[in-house]
Formats: C-alpha cells, structure tokens, sequence
C-alpha cells in the first residue's frame, strides 16, 4: 500500500451539520423486518435530506458554525477543499459555489475531490500535503454526502442504511504539529460493488434512467439509484478494513495501546464488529455514530468524532487513527493527533 | 479440506434450520432461512476459518454447499 508522512499541519476544529429530518428504522413504514435490521446493522435513526438540501448546503453550515467558533475571518483561509459523492452540478466544481456562499476571499486554492467512504482520509491527506510546506496557513475540508438521496425507498438493501450529513474540518499550518501518517489502497475491480450507473458520460442519464425494476423481492431500483452488493462490500471491508490498520501501524511503528480512539467509517455494525474484533481492540476505543445517523458516506469519521467524543476532544490531546473503506473500492488509514479542539455541537439543518 | 468440517460449521449459521438439513447436495441458497444476513455470516465464517476472500457471485454461482467448497477449497 501507498504511504504518506505529513508534518505541520494541526487540527484546530471539527463541525458536523445534519438534515432535521429523522427517519426511524423501528416505526418507518418502508422498513420490513426492523428489529432485525436494527439488530445486525445497528442502525436506528437516520437523518434524511429532502430535495433542497444539498451536501453542500450541511457543509455550509458546518464551516460557518466552526469559523464562528474558532473566531476565523473566512478571509483567512487559504485551502478549501470539498470532498463529495453528491455535488450540487455536474459542473462546475461545487466547491466553487462553497467559496462564495462562505465569503472565502477569490484567491484561496478550492478543489473538490470525489471519494465515497475512504473520502475523509483520502481529503485529510490532501489538504495535509498542501499546507505543509507553511504558505497556505489556514485550511477549511469540508466532507459531507446526501446519500440517501440516491437510494430507491424500494431497495431494502440501501433504504435502511443511509443517512446525510455534512462536515467541516479546520486546518493550520503549525511546525509543532505531531506528523500525521497514512496508508492507502485502491482497487477498480471492485467498481460494480458501490454504484450509480445512469448520469454520468459512461452511461447518461436518458429515456430509461427512471424506470423501475425488481432485481429480487425487495429490491426494485432503477438505473439512477445507488446499487449496493452487500455481499462484495461485507467480504471486501471486513478484510481490507484490518489489513488497512495493521499496514498503517506496522509502516509507520505505531503502537496501537497508545491509540485513544480508533474510528472507522460507519458502515453497519455487523461488519465493523468484525473489523474491531479482528484487530482485538477494546470497545471502548471504537466509538459508533451509527444508530443515530447510518452510514453517511464520507462523512461518517469526523461526524463520529464529533457526536461520540466531543468532550473529551476539546479538553485532552488526543491520539486517533481513522480508517475508512468501500466504493471505488478505495481504502485508507489515517494516524493523527489532536489536541483542544473547538468543536460545536452538532446542528440540524431544515 | 475438510468437507464434514466445512459443513459443521455452514450449519452453525443457522438457528432454526436443522443440521441433518445440512449436505453436501443441499441447496442452500433454497433454505428457508437463507437470506442476506446469514450469507454476510457465511462469509465471515470462511474468512475467519480459511482465511479466504468468497464474493457476492462465488455465493450467488454456487447452488450446492458442495460447490461453495470447491470454491473455498480453490482459493486456499
């Protein structure tokens, strides 16, 4: 796997926004068989976007709540970067409209990157290796997806997973800073396992986008839903997700009783037990956003981080390593400190 | 490998279904039980007991138990 050490760069904040809107697995109707469901995935509540909110739109929030709180003019920021599998356009670049809406001065280096579930870490790693070298000082990473957007209500094997949410991680140039570490893999063959196949140029979006079919009961889609081979993803995750970790840890001598919090991308509870027990880590280090929010795509590590541990980042030094996996299928760890975060609560966006 | 042991431990992922239900004939993806929990189960047993990678379509190709352990058997 590819490696990557980066020096000066701090974590100085975390936000995350979600939609108001909640869908319970236990009462909605669309949801059959729930307590097992609830059971194996652990997922209970979901926050759901309706057709105005945009990825964009909880990221937004997220990085005006953290500027506030960390008291930084959006004037200041040199680097925003906005990782996504749900832009606002094809095109432009949604991080282009990101700038404006934020009051980021025209100046500033803006890109938007496009990665799933490994997305926080593939974008903490480039944001990480921009700023390293001290002329872009301050840095904004927004990552957020309104998955649940793509899902067919009639595909019970992507309806009850998936929740939005949006994230904003606040970045600067420190040559104190403890050097972050990373590992990374990829691998296409696995393409099929994760996808949306109508809407892009491989396969536009035309006449027959909109009609459903029934792949099996239970299952009916059509060809602009989100499809998930559950069975692929699960063999896929459960070993990647520990070879991930072992490849960061073992790379970069990193002694794992010395790591607080290990957090991985929420998938579903079934396939993360058996990621954490496979790298015997207690439980108390794994921490679970999933039964308030499902799997949010790449927003599911610093949405943990915030709901899970907020107290104690804000007031500790902090030692983490973030690992997240799937569509692409695209993989990476991540070890990183922190220390005294601001970190506002979560909001919820109507 | 070991075909008893394999099927041993296919039975062991199941709750309801009886393991005299369990041969090297059986369909098992026809089990009344089966669905997409139990084969993630599946999967996890094969990982964990022969360190092997099964796929979606190894799953979905087999129709015998005896044809997953061919499968299993030639990726050890």
């Amino acid at each position: 796997m590819a490696h990557l050490n980066i020096p000066n760069v701090s974590i100085r904040g975390l936000a995350a926004t979600v939609p108001a809107l909640v869908k319970d697995n236990l009462t909605d109707p669309r949801v059959s068989d729930a307590e097992k469901i609830l059971k194996n995935t652990g997922i209970h509540l979901r926050h759901v976007a309706p057709d105005h909110i945009c990825a964009s739109d909880l990221c937004e929030d997220a990085a005006k709540r953290l500027l506030d709180a960390l008291e930084w003019s959006p004037e200041e920021i040199d680097c925003l970067i906005f990782v996504r599998q749900t832009p606002d356009y094809i095109l432009p670049a949604t991080v282009t409209i990101l700038q404006e809406k934020l009051g980021i001065s025209t100046s500033c280096y803006a890109i938007d990157i496009s990665m799933g579930c490994s997305g926080y870490v593939m974008g903490l790693s480039n944001i990480a290796a921009l700023m390293q070298s001290g002329l872009f000082k301050k840095g904004l990473l927004l990552v957020g997806d309104t998955i649940s957007r793509t899902c067919s209500p009639n595909d019970k094997s992507t309806y009850p997973l998936f929740g939005d949410a949006g994230t904003a991680t606040a970045l600067e140039f420190n040559s104190e800073a403890a050097e972050m570490k990373f590992s990374f893999g990829t691998d296409g063959s696995g393409k099929d396992a994760i996808i949306i196949k109508d809407g892009g140029y491989r396969h536009p979006f035309n006449s027959e986008s909109l009609l459903e079919k029934e792949i099996e009961a239970g299952i009916s889609r059509t060809a602009s839903h989100l499809v998930l081979d559950g069975m692929d993803v699960f063999s896929f995750g459960i070993s990647k997700g520990p070879s991930s970790v072992n490849d960061l840890t073992e790379f970069f001598n990193i002694d794992m009783a010395e790591v607080d919090n290990f957090v991985f991308h929420q998938a579903n509870l079934f396939m993360n037990e058996k990621i954490r027990k496979k790298l015997k880590i207690e439980p108390e280090k794994v921490p679970y956003s999933l039964s308030k929010f499902g799997n949010t795509s790449s927003a599911t590590i610093p949405l943990t981080l915030v709901s899970e541990r907020r107290e104690v980042l804000k007031t500790s030094h902090q030692k983490h390593i973030g690992c997240g996996f799937g569509v692409g299928l695209s993989w990476g760890s991540v070890y990183f400190e922190t220390e005294n975060l601001v970190i506002p609560e979560i909001a919820y966006l109507n | 490998m070991n075909s008893e042991e394999f099927i041993q431990l296919f039975a062991e992922q199941f709750d309801e279904t009886e393991v005299s239900e369990f041969h090297p004939k059986t369909s098992f993806r026809e089990l009344e039980e089966w669905d997409s929990m139990v084969a993630l189960m599946v999967i996890a047993m094969i990982d964990e007991e022969y360190n092997v990678k099964v796929s979606g379509d190894d799953i979905r190709n087999s129709a015998t138990i005896q044809d997953l352990i061919n499968v299993v058997g030639s990726k050890i």
